[in-house]
């Protein structure tokens, strides 16, 4: 018999890795990426394999997630990947106690010692490989290009790798604010460390000796030394070994070795190839049935064009219209009548302000020289720094600048969807004026920027690939949810036999989907209205266009410079807003040429929330500060927070503890967090009553979460919960002698709803609390469960959880009854404070927004200071708690059953009928039970005309997204009142 | 169920929703969501015996999820989701007259957001389906006049048919991996829901005793292999854990695997809602007609359930299901029986009770973001696995995003630890 050899293939999402042993020794290794072409490439390695060793047998066996398919198809073995991982480490690194494997798609933790265990990312493939790559591309950058960046940064900026999506949104707008690059590079890595550590880890510290294995550790060194650095590990603990990106492929013909029957590697090629592709494939509609069906289509749509002239031979006015945008960069320019002189679409490879540079000076080089430039205005993310940058006239807000382009096309439009880079947004017109928005929130999937990403990862250019899809004979059904889903759904199709041309037309499709399901949720079409007009550049892709129009069963209007409309409805607001005797300030020829800026890093000092600054100096000597949440940071006086009962009540809030040495029973802790953001005077004047001296954890901060990270065992689970197990770490530290905290399924009963729970999450999270922080136990934390509306019974259970003191019923019952009175009126004082700022506000003419949410939507690290971006816009905020007992609970269209979601019903009711109140709603991210709330809000407001605005936040900072609906709504009220004749 | 009696009666606010009047128990089917095939044919036998017309859901197709995304909030959790999904897919199907059709769901009154799910319902069949009548079924008193009518014959026939319900459901996972026969287990299944279905058709409600002894004879008789496999026992969110619409066909799946699936009877939950009135009563120093009444109903149930575990025992050859107050004291050890939202308290203590009696690997089924598992199942499984350390727990999300690959990845996963051992 030939040489018999183990052989041990581990087809991963991104990657074939094939690996040889002759008894124990290694001979052979090959890591290759697939481009998604499973097959092929684990054929072609195999002929590699063959041609160096002809002749020999191997014992095969297959690991990975795509393996798993072809091992079954071909009747091949297969070893779950993590047992292979445990085979070779057993192997080779036999005293390991934990192993992190970060790969393409997916992130994994083993626990070896201390009870096995092992962590896989679920639902979601935020920091992995996939991950990674997709923010190089971003960036533009390779993944090694970020790795040698990420080693000289010399600032971290908070950046959400939960979701490829989130995170984008938090680079993006660093990026269009000039942040280096090598700090965004090493905060990326950073990212990806924080979601193993607290995504995967979920409560159990990585500790002792770990190894780390994957494709990604093994290449980027500046990964690696943030996992070290962040786990505290010291260097011969951590393990790194050479035969990281082929270990499960080792562990594979280990086994491989023990199990498997020798075959000839043309035996194993035959059996593979000869499997292929059996399974069905789910497929959607045709989007053209024929040729002459296209032509037709874009015979149509071809109606919609703008007419156009020389900018080389136009003498006269001209009005410029830039819209920066996340991931593009548009510009027009028009003239009076709106013909089209010069346009421009390109990535704005995270510098727009050149890029926009560059195109003034070509627009500058190629004119008449009798064209002037009268005005311009700008929109998008990049507006403040573009505006300030180049000296432009105006900037606008994102959603006035598309109404205004969409109504010059069709002034009857009722309805605008525009798909962009990352995000999607709907507006319905009424009245001439913008009757609701809606954005994309949680998640981008469906967005232009995801087929783009899909086309290059299949090595196609984007036009080329949608085109392709045009006559896809079996469009693939993808589904409509998360971008990491679609991937291996799409992936799925692949190894099914899918051809390139369904999965295009396939992703068209599921845009579509996401869009209407989504983001829309419309239930019929009628409720969209007649006009449509689809913008945005994902919409010039035919397939999305007709993917569109067939979801909706009916034609809708594209223009043909759907991919420039922001850019259009700024240079039309330009054209429109500029007076005879207005001059413009923007960058003339001559200052261009010398035009350049430096940008830096800093921190804001102006109060605590201590935001990280980003700072463009100009060369004219001109600053430009970004990333301050309010207008300190940008070195202008902030505007004053008097009719701010956000700032008021939080205030208020820190000033209820006050030291109190003399009492010397215990000292109590209470963490500021979840409902005691509501029931702190209750709690903390009963304790103090009885006796105790009560304090309590810090304010939230950024670093309070990271202190209690590691024990959150649940990733899905909203911010505000996250937090606590920070302010439990807070209270450790302040040596505490118990913490109080007590576990409450019922709220207190406020009247009108149906019942008085509190949300599942604030209930219990004291259980939780117990099972996750082993520091946490009987003695130290005190859990009663009371019922807060039988005050004997609280009494009673006080009583005896804290036996410990020996306290009598009657002193409890005392001591409560004048907790509750404290209570009372400092709810009072709030509510007071509202009238005032009611009163005030109506005096100076300001508009009034009701900010609600939750009692802990106060905390600043959850609101991220976004009532004082609405102070900054001129209005006046209030919360829901202090006006919610204005109105009466009417009858709702779903059970009113928990007490701080009842507040919101009826602050809705309060607030649709105040002519100059808007609604806020504020939502924090993985509430289930705002699910709910949400429509009954929009309901209840709509339904007296009022906006709906809802704002979803999350531990990202990033106020961009809230910034754009704030400014929306003040221009939709403008442009109500406006319509109404006011 | 809760401590306070919810004794409001609730017209809609802005959309107007229709009631199911006596007349229409002649005119209209009744359709209902399939979550326990064998239970709610059961189920549905009992009320067809006081002349209605029902009819279960069996529609697993990708236009339930498409309709359930379209008609719902996204993120609201996948059961909801579904089964809106299954009645708007089915009203549109063509297949029911919609003037001749009511829907029935059912609601617990806690304090989780599944207690909304009817008015969810309402909400999306308000603009398309204004004329159909939804049905609740609950035991709280919840929506006066739009609930079905349960008297204490009816209630005592649901009773039997959750005990039947369980009593098939555990046998047919304790054959149906060893079975030797192919398709035997599935015989034995049908012909007993048949003769059990006929049986309640007639109201011939046998001896109970008699008719389990019957039951485990017939399984018992089923051939079987003697081979051990790896048991993995499935908890979680109480839709997602037993449908397998939402589950992907959770126990099939283990089963191909070569593993035996331990699923936790209804019983429990029912045990577990009456015993939670009790128990607010206690821990909130209050008695009202409520609480008695759960008491002497959560006595009968269980001295129901230790009379099956007692034939199953004395029978000898099957497993029985655990105790519910063994579970009790299970939940004591590692979470307040206080924590009484969705499955509550109950996830944590049968994930002990599995882990316990030899069943270390476990499969914790939860919609995507369900608020109260993130206390009682991500939440409590390190303090279950400080307890047993050989304990296998997995977390597995449901919703409509979730591929099935991506979930029987992870379940293999998980197994393949089993295999190790």
């Amino acid at each position: 018999m030939a040489l018999k050899y183990s052989l041990g293939v581990d087809v991963g999402s991104t990657t074939v890795k094939t690996l040889i042993l002759e008894n124990d020794k290694i001979i052979y290794s090959k890591y290759e990426r697939h481009f998604s072409k499973v097959r092929e490439t684990v054929i072609q390695q195999l002929k590699a394999i063959k041609d160096e060793f002809p002749d020999a047998y191997f014992n095969i066996c297959f690991t990975g997630s795509a393996g798993l398919g072809i091992a079954n198809t071909a009747k091949l073995s297969f070893v779950q990947e993590v047992y292979a991982a445990f085979i070779a480490v057993n192997k080779a690194h036999p005293d390991t106690d934990v192993v992190v494997e970060l790969g393409g798609e997916d992130a994994k933790i083993i626990f070896l010692t201390g009870g096995v265990e092992q962590r896989m990312n679920g639902s979601c493939a935020g920091g992995t490989g996939a991950f990674i790559d997709q923010m190089s591309t971003l960036l533009d950058i390779s993944p090694d290009k970020l790795n040698e960046l990420s080693l000289s940064s010399e600032k971290l900026y908070p950046i959400a790798s939960r979701c490829g999506v989130f995170a984008k949104s938090d680079i993006q707008p660093l990026l269009n604010q000039g942040a280096k690059k090598e700090d965004i590079a090493a905060s990326i890595f950073q990212a990806v460390v924080d979601q193993t550590v607290s995504g995967l880890a979920q409560g159990r510290e990585i500790k002792g000796k770990v190894l780390f294995l994957g494709g990604p550790l093994y290449f980027l060194s500046g990964l690696r030394r943030a996992f070290v650095k962040t786990l505290n590990l010291k260097e011969e603990d951590a393990v790194f070994p050479d035969l990281a990106p082929c270990f499960m492929a080792y562990g594979c013909a280990l086994h491989a070795k023990e199990t498997g029957e020798p075959r000839t590697i043309e035996a194993i090629i035959e059996k593979i190839v000869s499997s292929e592709a059996v399974e069905t494939v789910a497929t959607g509609n045709v989007l053209f049935k024929s040729q002459e069906d296209y032509h037709a289509f874009v015979e149509r749509h071809s109606k919609f064009d703008l007419k156009y002239e020389d900018i080389k031979t136009y003498e006269g006015d001209a009005y410029l219209g830039i819209d920066a945008g996340s991931t593009t960069t548009k510009l027009v320019l028009i003239t009076p009548d709106a013909k089209l002189l010069y346009n421009h679409y390109s990535s704005n490879k995270g510098q727009p302000l050149d890029i926009i540079a560059k195109q003034l000076e070509e627009i500058y080089s190629i004119a008449n020289k009798k064209l002037n430039i009268r005005a311009a205005a700008v929109t998008g993310y990049g507006e403040d720094l573009i505006k300030s940058g180049l000296g432009l006239d105006f900037g606008i807000v994102e959603t006035v600048a598309h109404f205004k382009a969409a109504a010059y096309f069709c002034p009857q439009v009722d309805f605008i969807i525009d798909i962009g880079g990352q995000d999607i947004k709907c507006f319905k017109i009424k009245n001439n004026a913008i009757d609701s928005i809606m954005l994309n929130e949680a998640c981008s999937s469906g967005c232009g920027s995801f087929i783009q990403t899909f086309a290059q990862a299949l090595g196609y250019d984007i036009a080329e690939f949608a085109q392709l899809g045009l006559f896809a004979e079996s469009p693939v059904e993808l589904g409509s949810r998360c971008t990491v889903f679609m991937n291996s759904s799409v992936k799925q199709a692949q190894k099914d036999g899918a051809t390139v041309e369904d999965i295009s037309a396939g992703l068209s499709a599921s845009i579509i989907k996401n869009a209407v399901y989504k983001v829309i949720r419309a239930k019929s079409v009628d409720e969209l209205g007649k006009n449509i007009v689809v913008q945005g550049g994902t919409f010039l892709n035919d397939a999305v266009l007709r993917s569109f129009e067939i979801e909706l069963g009916r034609n809708v209007v594209r223009p043909s410079i759907s991919g420039l409309m922001g850019a259009f409805g700024c240079a039309l607001f330009a054209l429109e807003n500029t007076g005879k005797e207005h001059k413009t300030n923007i960058i003339s020829k001559d200052e261009l040429n010398s035009f350049s800026y430096s940008s830096k890093a800093g921190q804001c000092r102006g109060c605590t929330a201590n935001c990280s600054l980003t700072i463009i100096q100009f060369n004219d000597g001109h600053k430009f500060v970004s990333g301050n949440r309010c207008e300190k940071g940008a070195g202008q006086k902030a505007s004053s927070l008097d009719l701010n009962l956000y700032e008021y009540k939080y205030n208020k809030i820190k000033e209820i503890v006050k030291a109190d040495k003399n009492n010397k029973k215990a000292r109590v802790g209470i963490p500021l967090a979840l409902n005691f953001y509501d029931q702190l005077p209750l709690f903390y004047t009963m304790l103090t009553e009885l006796g105790f001296e009560v304090v309590i954890s810090d304010e939230s901060t950024r670093d309070i979460y990271y202190k209690g990270q590691h024990t959150i065992p649940s990733d899905t689970v909203c911010y505000p919960a996250k937090l606590v197990h920070g302010h439990i770490e807070s209270l450790f530290e302040k040596n505490v002698d118990f913490i109080f905290y007590p576990c409450m399924s019922y709220n207190i009963d406020e009247g009108g709803s149906d019942n008085h729970f509190n949300c599942p999450v604030v209930a219990y999270y004291p259980e939780l609390l117990k099972a996750n922080i082993s520091k946490l136990n009987d003695d130290n934390f005190v859990t009663p469960y009371i019922d807060l509306n039988r005050r004997e019974h609280v009494a009673k259970a006080v009583v005896k959880a804290l036996k410990k003191y020996k306290l009598k019923t009657k002193d409890v019952q005392k001591a409560l009854e004048k907790g509750f009175n404290e209570l009372e009126s400092f709810n009072n004082e709030i509510k007071d404070k509202a009238q005032q700022i009611i009163t005030q506000a109506r005096e100076q003419g300001k508009k009034i927004i009701v900010l609600a949410g939750r009692p802990y939507h106060t905390d600043p690290e959850i609101n991220h200071g976004i009532h004082k971006l609405i102070s900054s816009l001129g209005m006046a905020v209030i919360t829901e708690d202090s006006v919610f007992h204005l109105a009466e609970n009417e009858k709702l269209d779903v059970l009113n059953q928990w007490t701080y979601h009842s507040r919101l019903y009826r602050a809705a009711q309060y607030v649709a009928e105040q002519p100059d109140m808007q609604l806020v709603q504020l939502v924090s991210f993985g509430c289930g039970i705002d699910a709910i709330t949400t429509d009954e809000l929009r309901a209840i407001l709509e339904q007296k005309g009022k906006l709906y605005t809802q704002l979803k936040i999350d531990e990202i900072n990033n106020l961009g997204a809230a910034k754009i609906r704030l400014r929306s709504l003040v221009a939709a009220i403008e442009e109500k009142e406006a319509a109404n004749g006011k | 169920m809760e401590n306070k009696g919810c004794n409001f009666e609730k017209s809609a606010g802005r959309i107007s929703s229709v009631k199911f009047t006596e007349e229409m128990k002649k005119t209209h089917t009744i359709l209902v969501p399939d979550m326990l095939p064998i239970h709610f044919e059961l189920i549905l036998s009992v009320f067809r015996q006081y002349g209605y017309k029902l009819e279960l859901l069996k529609t697993s197709t990708k236009s339930v999820v498409d309709e359930g995304l379209k008609n719902v909030h996204n993120d609201t959790c996948y059961p909801a989701l579904l089964v809106i999904g299954q009645f708007i897919e089915a009203l549109k199907s063509g297949k029911y007259d919609p003037d001749k059709t009511a829907l029935m769901i059912t609601q617990t009154g806690g304090g989780c957001r599944a207690s909304n799910y009817i008015h969810l319902l309402r909400k999306s069949l308000s603009t398309q389906f204004p004329q159909v009548p939804v049905i609740s079924l609950n035991f709280s008193g919840l929506e006066k006049g739009s609930s079905m009518p349960l008297s204490i014959p009816v209630v005592l026939k649901l009773i039997f048919a959750v005990l039947y319900g369980d009593m098939l459901m555990l046998l047919y996972n304790q054959c149906k991996p060893y079975e030797i026969n192919k398709g035997e287990t599935d015989t034995v299944l049908n012909n007993w829901e048949k003769k059990l279905n006929e049986n309640i058709a007639k109201n011939r409600f046998f001896s109970l005793s008699k008719t389990y002894k019957a039951i485990l004879d017939d399984f018992a008789k089923i051939k079987r292999s003697a081979e051990k496999k790896p048991r993995v026992g499935i908890v979680g969110e109480i839709y997602v854990k037993y449908s397998p619409l939402a589950n992907n066909h959770l126990e099939n799946f283990l089963i191909s695997e070569g593993c035996e699936p331990v699923v936790p009877g209804l019983l429990d939950f029912v045990l577990y809602c009456a015993i939670n009135t009790v128990n607010d009563g206690k821990l909130y120093d209050f008695r009202n007609l409520s609480t008695i009444a759960n008491k002497i109903g959560y006595d009968i149930l269980y001295s129901k359930q230790k009379q099956m575990i007692k034939i199953i025992k004395q029978h000898g050859v099957f497993e029985p299901p655990h105790d519910f107050e063994h579970l009790r004291h299970e939940a004591d050890r590692f979470i307040h029986q206080g924590v009484k939202m969705g499955e509550g308290w109950l996830i944590t203590a049968e994930m002990s009770a599995l882990a316990q009696t030899g069943t270390e690997n476990i499969i914790c089924t939860q919609p995507f973001g369900c608020l109260p598992n993130h206390i009682v199942a991500k939440g409590s499984s390190r303090a279950i696995k400080d307890a047993y350390p050989d304990a296998n727990i997995v977390a597995i999300d449901y919703d409509p995003g979730a591929t099935k690959v991506n979930q029987e990845n992870r379940i293999k996963l998980m197994l393949a630890n089993v295999k190790k051992k």
